[in-house]
């Protein structure tokens, strides 16, 4: 499918650039040999694919990020990208306490699962006092509790050739000219396997609230906050990113952030 | 006997011209460019990076219902229109048209470092990383190479270890950098030695660790480099504090070549070959005694 998209990023980032008149000429011709698909982009975006085979043989599989007390909790967990969904889809599971919502797990699976709110609350649970950062740069403390995404990923027996877990999600990113995008992102399995890696329904001891996700978000500890997807419905096994979104393996990455977003 | 005759006598004595001297090894050579070059973008593509969250904190975590914050930048509006101030442990700068308001007449937006300080030089947080990474691998590749390089060719034991003679050399030796007074010799001075050090061995290490602090996942392989630290924020903060002080280092190192004599010192560092001083009645009777 041919994509013509143009975001209100894009717009304004091409508009900022034919105003921009004062900018060295040097400078504009770097600025363009850096869009997505350019190939001083993509040369330098081989470092990404380096920070990740290094971080991964130094931390391997298990290697768990730092947890903290309650004494560090000081202020609610900052939200962050949407924080009041304002699609009806969304809109109307919020109405009735999310009772009719369900986590679909499909895909590349053996067994596809439509889960509950109770059915994965009910499902062993990890809380953990953890870090949240930002590719912006802020951190903030918070106590998450959830259900290991491991369980569920056992529970639905993933298929020898699932690569990646996509997270789909019920909030609208951002509005274009093609329709509207809702938030998705991936990670691959040794992500989702981690021990830290939970599917979150209960933030600093209450229910998890919708500016943070709700009903359920998931915490990727060793990742920023982009690699992290709130207000899921569906996480969809798949074996490469071809049909995720524009082909980089999520939203933010389809909007030029790098896939591994560990460092 | 004057400089003249000296610099003939030693021509005549080695049968050459003994005051150029090879004084920069291909290591030392390439190393310095490699830093050069990736320094320039890292910095660029930093400022852009801190745009994203153009403020400093102290400790594990930005305060958002308490205050943490030494460093902002940002906009207000004024009676006068918007303006751009910088806040430094609560002193508040208005620093409109460089940090927090500037662009084109008519046209200023809201950013902290101005677009020409910044790569890409609209705002894309995205690409900065991306640029910013790739040369954080050139800088520390070239950083393991030239310390591997320094050690089998002694260029670091040679040339830049501190000797006790140096520092008593360093008040003699801050006086003639006060009246720009440069000798020209195979050996750095003290303060050379101090600057180049300092980088080499603090600056450019800090600025690593403190990189590797601010990666989740590399907190999940060294916990405790937080802890030494003081926090992911005050890693963040310290990252931010060496990049003055290598800013800073940069202004200076050029003001010194300007000072020194551009060409001979470019000449040196581009093919190694340095044109030294004359060597003076005393040295040639000393070396002659030897």
């Amino acid at each position: 499918m041919a994509k013509f998209q143009i975001s209100r990023r894009k717009f304004l980032t091409a508009g900022s650039l034919g105003l921009s008149g004062i900018a060295l000429s040097g400078c504009d011709a770097f600025d363009s040999g850096l869009g997505i698909g350019g190939g001083l982009r993509g040369f330098l975006e081989n470092a990404n694919g380096l920070t990740y085979r290094a971080q991964r043989l130094l931390a391997g599989r298990d290697a768990l990020a730092p947890e903290f007390t309650e004494a560090d909790i000081r202020q609610p967990q900052r939200p962050n990208g949407v924080t009041a969904p304002d699609d009806d889809t969304y809109k109307g599971l919020l109405a009735n306490n999310f009772a009719d919502w369900r986590l679909e797990v499909t895909g590349l699976v053996e067994k596809p699962l439509s889960l509950t709110r109770e059915q994965l609350q009910n499902m062993p649970s990890r809380t953990q006092i953890t870090r949240h950062d930002c590719v912006e740069g802020w951190s903030c403390i918070a106590k998450w509790t959830g259900t290991p995404l491991s369980l569920v990923l056992d529970q639905a027996m993933v298929k020898p050739q699932a690569r990646y877990v996509m997270f789909h999600c019920l909030d609208t990113i951002e509005q274009s000219l093609s329709g509207n995008i809702k938030y998705y992102g991936t990670i691959d399995l040794i992500d989702a396997r981690h021990p830290q890696t939970i599917l979150a329904y209960g933030l600093n001891g209450k229910p998890l609230p919708v500016e943070n996700g709700a009903p359920l978000r998931v915490r990727v500890e060793r990742q920023l906050g982009y690699k992290m997807p709130k207000y899921i419905y569906k996480i969809e096994l798949v074996d490469s990113f071809a049909n995720v979104g524009g082909g980089r393996g999520g939203y933010w990455e389809d909007n030029g952030y790098d896939w591994y977003g560990g460092i | 006997m004057d400089a003249v005759a000296n610099n003939q006598s030693a021509r005549e004595a080695g049968g050459k011209d003994t005051t150029l001297i090879y004084r920069q090894s291909r290591w030392t050579r390439l190393t310095h460019w490699l830093w050069a070059f990736s320094l320039f973008f890292m910095l660029l593509s930093g400022l852009q990076i801190f745009n994203a969250r153009p403020q400093l904190y102290l400790g594990k975590q930005s305060g958002f219902e308490f205050n943490n914050t030494i460093l902002q930048i940002g906009a207000e509006n004024t009676a006068n229109g918007p303006r751009g101030f910088t806040a430094i442990l609560g002193h508040r700068f208005d620093t409109t048209g460089v940090l927090g308001w500037s662009g084109p007449p008519g046209q200023e937006t809201q950013r902290a470092f101005p677009a020409w300080a910044t790569i890409p030089s609209y705002y894309d947080l995205g690409t900065a990383r991306v640029v910013h990474f790739f040369f954080a691998w050139i800088l520390t590749t070239t950083l393991l190479i030239w310390l591997v390089a320094g050690l089998i060719n002694g260029h670091i034991r040679r040339d830049l270890a501190p000797r006790l003679s140096d520092l008593r050399k360093l008040p003699r030796d801050i006086v003639d950098h006060a009246k720009l007074k440069f000798h020209h010799t195979r050996e750095y001075n003290t303060l050379q030695k101090m600057a180049y050090g300092g980088v080499l061995f603090v600056a450019l290490p800090l600025m690593i660790v403190t990189g590797l602090a601010m990666s989740p996942s590399m907190d999940s392989v060294l916990p405790w480099l937080n802890e030494i630290l003081g926090g992911r924020q005050t890693a963040r903060t310290i990252h931010f504090a060496i990049m003055v002080l290598l800013v800073l280092f940069f202004v200076i190192h050029i003001l010194m070549i300007l000072a020194a004599g551009p060409i001979n010192e470019l000449r040196s560092i581009i093919t190694g070959w340095y044109r030294t001083d004359p060597p003076t009645k005393h040295e040639q009777s000393t070396e002659r005694s030897a």
